[in-house]
């Protein structure tokens, strides 16, 4: 049964962290809506679409141009008050914030879902699982990685493979779309094995296995540039880590006593550590978020972060600040369950019973 | 207050003792070289090649006409193991005849002479005219090979002073060259005769380069006030240290230039971010109480706020300079995760009798946290700083990348684009991406080398390991 105290715990950072995401979302809107820009934009927006439906309608074709226009002005001032832009701006920014906190995104300018709908909810939310299913799983991987290759280095200390993954820790500062950039010239520009960007194939194979397989060739160098990203610092860093806690008192005595190596790995070494681990991997996670912007675009995967190059090189207001909105929500669950994993884990912040 | 040092013997953990120990990691010394190297090239670049006078070349389409486009670097060549052609530039210079005619007009020619030993073929041939003139005169051209073979390039009407003539986009000759070579080898070559191959070439069944002295000549009929001169460029495949792109500039300006840029960005961002975290977590540690909660509530909304996402916004909504986009990333960067680690040290310090000791004697709270707590808890910081310098590099190579840098600048991450863009990948233009991307590594490797190596002096943990 799960301890009233910890519901308790879980249901007061809930609230805190939706407060903060409230105020984070109100900032972006205030930071995007500085000199009303999106509303300046999305009143000339519905200006020019009721001038254009007031022109084209051939129940107004008898009127003089002084009728027709005051037939545009009214039509406009009620668009206005149905849209609520003609009230001051703190109203209206609430406005904006409650529709970009329930994700009633309102539709986007120029930019279209592959369905073919307007919608920026559509848009994003089309968008969404190409990321999650490229850079999620790939941050997962990396940590796997990097936990279990740490800790067979660290049984290896001092040998080769030790040194010289210390020797190459440092080149881990050269981010994904870097050695992306590097993969995209050997295999493809040089060897031409694999594609350069892209999700599937043109034409995309109507056979859902070879669809499936195509995907997965396009996601090859982009996972593969994340991977090699993350490796060496994270072997180095897990190792040290490691190395460190297994020279405590109770690693040894749990030797001494002559338990198996692998229960010591796990029970007394790895153990302790979790809660630092479980930190790592909501950093790494947090930076998948943000990273998948630049890799994306070096990638051309039709993802969050390619949606977001694209609606700036418009620019697309509303899908602007819907991705912002969106990531900001990521952010804040990725937040929330990684501290309801680590109050699981850290028995000094087990805040609930005695 | 020099007599409190004269008892004691001289602590070694000075900035020389530091240096001495930093200087022991080999590692350390070669990031201490590069970054020398790269300190040296950015004054070296800021010096020679004033900002205003780069940014105007950068932009500029007119002022590298005379480049190559697409270049490779000249020093590809050993890669190679061949010698690529340069670019070879020729005026007309002194006439070669003057004869009056009947009708009063001039009838003018020049020949003009240049050798040719490269073992790869040039990327294009334009003659530029430069001239004044009543009527639009009709230029003759020839070309002389080297066996003494003269071909009619072109019956050219000037259509303006300095008129341009792109021999290698005309079609009629390209077709009468391949028709001279089917003619010559008796059968059609086995390659398509392009201008450049159909004057450069041996005539042969594959395309095999003629070294040796070529001529051309000039002929036309002008007034006696007419003043006509050409400059001939017969434009190479590589160019430079460092090659050029798409618009025929030199990248080596764009390399050049990308260091002070990319060095100052990263410095300065790197300095004020842990400067400015440093401060807000020490009073946020040391103050406690609501200061202490209203600053762990920023820290934990700015978690919340997508960094990248909103560094976009600001960029695209604002057009901004480099500066601006440094105050904005320092700004999003201060309250940081990082500031709860450095609360907690200076919770812990807070109780440390020399602070007791300080506090008895009445220093004031603002002395108590500059000079007692900030010194305690630097050594940790500073390796974090210089660590954090290739993550701003790359920050702003990545906004530069997706076109959100300044937009003025030529950065290494707008090369990069440009070369993507501009189908560097789909073309194998190796050297259009390599380059700036060896540059970004380079200065993150500096920093890097030397971050490590100050962790673990300052970690004594991590030096035994």
């Amino acid at each position: 049964m799960i301890p009233k105290g910890f519901l308790k715990f879980v249901a007061k950072r809930t609230v805190l962290l939706l407060i903060s995401l409230v105020i984070a979302v109100y900032i972006s809107i205030l930071l995007a809506n500085f000199g009303g820009l999106i509303d300046e934009m999305v009143k000339a927006d519905l200006l020019m679409s009721i001038t254009m439906n007031v022109r084209n309608n051939p129940a107004y074709q008898g009127l003089t141009a002084s009728e027709r226009q005051r037939i545009i002005d009214s039509m406009y001032q009620a668009a206005l008050e149905a849209r609520g832009l003609n009230t001051p701006f703190l109203v209206r920014s609430l406005y904006h914030l409650k529709n970009a906190l329930t994700m009633d995104l309102g539709t986007a300018l120029y930019l279209t879902s592959d369905s073919g709908s307007k919608q920026v909810r559509l848009i994003i939310l089309e968008r969404l699982p190409q990321t999650v299913m490229l850079f999620t799983t790939v941050t997962v991987i990396n940590f796997f990685l990097n936990l279990l290759g740490g800790l067979f280095i660290a049984r290896k200390y001092g040998s080769k493979i030790d040194r010289a993954i210390a020797a190459l820790a440092p080149t881990s500062v050269i981010p994904g779309w870097v050695y992306g950039i590097f993969l995209i010239l050997i295999f493809y520009t040089w060897l031409h094995v694999l594609p350069p960007g892209g999700l599937v194939d043109y034409p995309p194979p109507k056979d859902p296995a070879l669809y499936f397989l195509s995907v997965l060739k396009h996601m090859i160098l982009p996972m593969l540039s994340w991977i090699i990203a993350g490796l060496f610092l994270g072997l180095y860093s897990n190792r040290t880590f490691f190395l460190i806690f297994s020279t405590e008192d109770y690693v040894e005595v749990a030797r001494a006593k002559g338990l198996p190596p692998r229960q010591v790995d796990m029970g007394y070494v790895m153990r302790p550590t979790l809660p630092s681990i479980i930190t790592g991997l909501s950093l790494a996670i947090i930076g998948s978020w943000g990273g998948a912007i630049i890799t994306e675009t070096v990638f051309d995967w039709p993802g969050l972060g390619r949606l977001l190059a694209a609606a700036l090189s418009y620019p697309d207001p509303p899908v602007i600040v819907g991705e912002v909105a969106i990531y900001a929500w990521l952010l804040t669950i990725t937040v929330l369950t990684l501290d309801v994993i680590y109050a699981f884990l850290d028995p000094r912040v087990k805040v609930w019973g005695g | 207050m020099g007599w409190l040092k004269t008892g004691s013997p001289k602590p070694s953990a000075g900035l020389k003792g530091v240096l001495r120990e930093v200087l022991s990691y080999k590692s350390a010394v070669a990031g201490i070289v590069i970054l020398l190297f790269l300190i040296g090239l950015s004054v070296y670049t800021v010096v020679t090649i004033p900002l205003p006078e780069a940014i105007q070349a950068w932009r500029s389409s007119e002022a590298w006409s005379r480049n190559p486009r697409n270049a490779q670097p000249e020093w590809i060549e050993l890669f190679y193991g061949r010698k690529l052609p340069r670019t070879i530039t020729v005026s007309l210079g002194e006439k070669a005849s003057e004869v009056l005619r009947e009708d009063g007009t001039l009838s003018v020619s020049w020949v003009i002479h240049f050798n040719y030993e490269y073992d790869d073929f040039p990327s294009e041939i334009i003659v530029f005219f430069n001239s004044s003139f009543v009527e639009k005169p009709v230029v003759d051209i020839y070309w002389i090979r080297p066996d003494g073979d003269e071909i009619l390039l072109k019956k050219h009407t000037l259509r303006r002073p300095d008129d341009r003539l792109y021999l290698s986009n005309d079609l009629g000759l390209e077709l009468r060259l391949e028709r001279l070579f089917e003619s010559k080898i008796g059968k059609k070559p086995n390659f398509t005769v392009t201008v450049e191959k159909g004057l450069f070439s041996e005539y042969s069944q594959d395309p095999r380069v003629l070294k040796g002295l070529y001529g051309m000549r000039f002929e036309t009929a002008l007034n006696k006030s007419d003043v006509l001169n050409a400059e001939v460029v017969i434009y190479g495949t590589v160019h430079g240290l460092a090659g050029t792109d798409h618009l025929r500039r030199p990248l080596i300006i764009g390399l050049l230039w990308g260091t002070p840029i990319a060095m100052s960005f990263g410095l300065t961002t790197a300095l004020l971010t842990t400067a400015l975290g440093l401060i807000i977590g020490t009073i946020s540690g040391w103050y406690g109480g609501k200061i202490d909660t209203i600053i762990q509530r920023i820290v934990e909304i700015n978690a919340v706020l997508p960094f990248l996402p909103i560094l976009i916004l600001l960029t695209t909504f604002y057009r901004i300079d480099l500066f601006v986009i440094l105050l904005s990333v320092v700004v999003l960067s201060i309250f940081s995760l990082g500031i709860k680690g450095t609360r907690i040290l200076v919770m812990q310090i807070k109780s440390y009798p020399y602070i007791e000791a300080a506090q008895a004697y009445g220093a004031s709270n603002m002395r108590l946290i500059l000079f007692y707590v900030i010194p305690k808890i630097m050594p940790p910081v500073v390796p974090g700083m210089i660590s954090s310098v290739p993550g701003f590099v790359f920050l702003e190579a990545g906004l530069s990348y997706l076109g959100l840098g300044d937009p003025f600048l030529p950065t290494w991450g707008k090369i990069i684009s440009d070369a993507q863009t501009n189908g560097a990948f789909y073309k194998g233009m190796y050297y259009w991406v390599l380059e700036p991307a060896f540059m970004l590594i380079l200065t993150a490797i500096a920093f890097a080398l030397i971050g490590m190596a100050l962790e673990r002096i300052v970690n004594p943990k991590l030096k035994e390991l």
